[in-house]
């Protein structure tokens, strides 16, 4: 099994995410994680992918299944040294005693708290998944409550960006 | 008479006013609550509306009819049940790669996600087998919407569009506008093949010693017939035709080995697994084609045309891949060639035409006077017109009519491929002899299949559709059972389905509105097949009752190699004595 990120520009249409959701589901791939939202321009939505494929031909073959959507416009699989990000919401333990020491965690990941009470605190953190990872398990002694993460949102390196040209 | 644009109509109107603007003649449906404002205007249209007697007939008469005039087919259901029973055919259309148009009404738009009275989420339920669908909510998005599912149809790899279109959308009023330009940046197939490309393939081909050019239904589809005749003679290299492409080539033609596949002919199976070279033209690979693909063609190197990309390489590795229309590509291939000199194949030819006449086809006399299904089948197309259109349902009398029907013309043998519908034949028959009223069209069908559509026979009485049906009645669902014999020690749970009693298939033809005969031998099958030929003012039944034990050969089992083939029970090719 390997993981690619796949970059999909598609019309911003109702619908368009079941149509890929489906498109998954039916040829049997498998995604790992999924971020939509609109571009620059709000008619093109991207959805990002983090797909896991057994092989070479099983990504290619989704590259081609999803181009052959109508409302896909472009697929593009990004280079492994592309920005990826997540972002996490995690509810931390913490009373008085130890609330310092998370907030100390916190800071070494460039987090940020934005709720607190008096024996919990959510915290918010972005970055790659390794980073994230570390921060949880950095905060897991304290006791995890809940945790939220979002799809990955990626962009290739560079002054090149994948984009569609007006007509 | 065309409306003026910006004339203020409701979308009723706009969505026939759009249909005739696409150049729609005939479509099949059946009116209910949702769909029925657009039933209005469609009764003054210039577009013959075919009243079917279930929606699932509908569908498969417009496959049908598309087939035989290369148009795109249309049919119209109401929403909820009348939209599911058109599921079937939607898959069937988009599994052949058949131009279909699904039309269906769905609840107003206010009401939709409250499970209201004949709800169904058609779009939903069929996204996984159309090319594209529609949900239409709004009177102004009519035309549009039409336009590009006729065009997204009609294209490219061909396939099933739904329009489903919200009551209050058909029942409201808009200014109408035709659109000039449609609205798909999204889509943009490929027609043109790489140049580049189709010189490597032919140089391919020159270079080649054992050479087959493996053609399936996208060349029927692109009605690429004089292309690919061209290139046979040419090239001088074997074919074989799929199922889907059978008459495409002409049968008789010496170079053609027959159809591959699971039942296909020794020498076409032979031609496959023993080529150096595979020329797939509007094919897929199909597991039925391949067997168990690692032991597909083991020594072949492939050049794979398609519209499709993404059928290339799905399943099995392509050496030159050439995306592009089918008729296009072959046309290249033949302007490419001509630069060539024909590949050395005598000895290629040679062996496999040994083959050819060795393995052809063949069956047990039936036992007991009885007739034998192949024989019915063979002498039906021997007596039928030289341009007949033959239909079939899905199974033993499927295989039988590929190998034993005269394949001499393309487009002129339908049958549900990839999905294996039975039931196909009935209304497939009907649309096709709509679309072509000038040809006789015999359906051959199952007892099996014709208990699920046959309803459709009173559409054909109705309308003055006179197809011929000829039911092959074995008394049993006969390829399952076939299998039951092979693999199952003859262990036969529920496929006996007792139609030596019930129905009685001449009253039941009879009851709705054809002439019906029987034949339970060889005298009486030429008696009758001579009678009905002149009939031509109303559809015929006609029941051949035929023994139960025959079987498909040759076969390939599921899942192994296709150098397993058997060419009757335990008894394989001598493949030995055939290796170059």
């Amino acid at each position: 099994m390997t993981t690619h990120t796949l970059s999909i520009l598609v019309s911003n249409r109702p619908g368009v995410l079941a149509r890929i959701a489906a498109l998954f589901s039916r040829r049997g791939f498998n995604i790992a994680s999924l971020a939509v939202g609109e571009t620059e321009r709000p008619e093109i939505s991207r959805m990002t992918v983090v797909a896991q494929v057994d092989d070479e031909a099983a990504l290619e073959q989704i590259v081609k299944q999803l181009n052959k959507l109508i409302e896909v416009r472009k697929v593009l699989e990004l280079e492994p040294n592309a920005v990826r990000r997540q972002m996490i919401l995690v509810k931390v333990k913490a009373d008085v005693t130890t609330r310092s020491q998370v907030i100390d965690v916190v800071g070494l990941f460039r987090g940020k708290a934005v709720d607190v009470s008096n024996d919990s605190i959510t915290i918010e953190a972005t970055g790659s998944t390794e980073k994230l990872e570390a921060l949880l398990s950095m905060l897991a002694p304290h006791g995890i409550q809940e945790l939220a993460q979002s799809g990955h949102v990626a962009l290739a390196r560079g002054a090149k960006s994948l984009t569609i040209r007006n007509k | 008479m065309a409306k003026q644009d910006g004339e203020l109509l409701t979308g009723a109107q706009a969505l026939v006013e759009s249909l005739e603007r696409v150049g729609v003649e005939v479509a099949f449906g059946i009116p209910g609550g949702a769909i029925l404002p657009a039933y209005d205007p469609l009764f003054d249209s210039t577009i013959r509306h075919i009243l079917t007697r279930h929606e699932q007939g509908a569908g498969h008469a417009a496959e049908g009819y598309a087939l035989v005039s290369g148009k795109v087919g249309v049919c119209i259901a109401t929403s909820g049940p009348g939209a599911t029973n058109l599921v079937t055919p939607i898959a069937n259309a988009y599994m052949d790669s058949t131009p279909l148009v699904a039309i269906t009404g769905q609840v107003n738009s206010g009401a939709i996600g409250t499970d209201a009275f004949q709800e169904a989420d058609i779009r939903g339920i069929t996204m996984p087998i159309t090319k594209h669908s529609f949900l239409i909510k709004r009177t102004e998005d009519i035309p549009l919407a039409i336009k590009e599912a006729f065009h997204i149809a009609g294209t490219g790899r061909k396939g099933p569009v739904l329009v489903d279109i919200a009551k209050d959308a058909l029942a409201g009023t808009a200014p109408f506008h035709w659109p000039d330009e449609m609205e798909l940046p999204g889509y943009r197939p490929t027609l043109e093949p790489h140049a580049r490309q189709v010189r490597a393939a032919a140089k391919l081909i020159a270079e080649s010693r054992r050479p087959v050019l493996y053609v399936g239904g996208g060349v029927a589809g692109a009605r690429a017939h004089r292309e690919l005749a061209e290139l046979v003679e040419l090239t001088g290299i074997p074919v074989v035709t799929t199922l889907m492409a059978r008459g495409v080539f002409p049968d008789s033609h010496e170079l053609h080995m027959g159809m591959p596949g699971m039942h296909g002919t020794v020498a076409a199976v032979g031609a496959l697994q023993k080529a150096d070279l595979l020329v797939a033209l509007g094919t897929r690979f199909d597991d039925r084609v391949t067997g168990l693909v690692s032991s597909f063609a083991p020594e072949a190197k492939v050049i794979h045309a398609d519209v499709d990309p993404a059928e290339i390489g799905k399943n099995v590795p392509v050496d030159i891949p050439i995306v592009g229309d089918v008729k296009a590509t072959i046309a290249g291939l033949v302007a490419q060639f001509r630069k060539h000199e024909a590949p050395d194949v005598d000895a290629w030819v040679a062996m496999l035409s040994t083959m050819k006449e060795r393995y052809q086809p063949r069956w047990d006399e039936a036992p007991d006077g009885q007739l034998s299904p192949q024989e019915v089948i063979q002498r039906l197309g021997e007596l039928a017109p030289a341009d007949t259109i033959f239909v079939t349902g899905v199974g033993q009398h499927q295989m039988w009519a590929a190998h034993f029907l005269p394949h001499e013309t393309p487009n002129s043998f339908l049958n549900s491929g990839g999905a294996g519908t039975m039931g196909f034949c009935v209304p497939a028959a009907m649309g096709a002899k709509v679309a072509n009223p000038d040809r006789m069209v015999w359906g051959i069908d199952g007892d099996g299949c014709f208990q699920m559509t046959n309803q459709e026979l009173v559409t054909c009485t109705v309308n003055q559709i006179p197809v011929k049906i000829a039911v092959i009645n074995n008394n049993v669902l006969g390829m399952v059972r076939q299998w039951q014999s092979l693999f199952y020690e003859g262990r036969y749970s529920n496929t006996d389905l007792n139609t030596d009693s019930w129905p009685n298939f001449p009253m039941l033809a009879e009851a709705m509105g054809c002439a019906a005969f029987r034949a339970t031998n060889e005298e009486e099958m030429e008696d009758v097949l001579a009678k009905v030929m002149q009939i031509n003012d109303r559809p015929v039944v006609v029941e051949f009752v035929v023994h139960k034990d025959a079987m498909v050969w040759p076969m390939v089992p599921a899942g192994v190699s296709n150098d397993e083939i058997k060419v009757a029970r335990d008894m394989a090719p001598e493949w030995e004595e055939e290796v170059l």
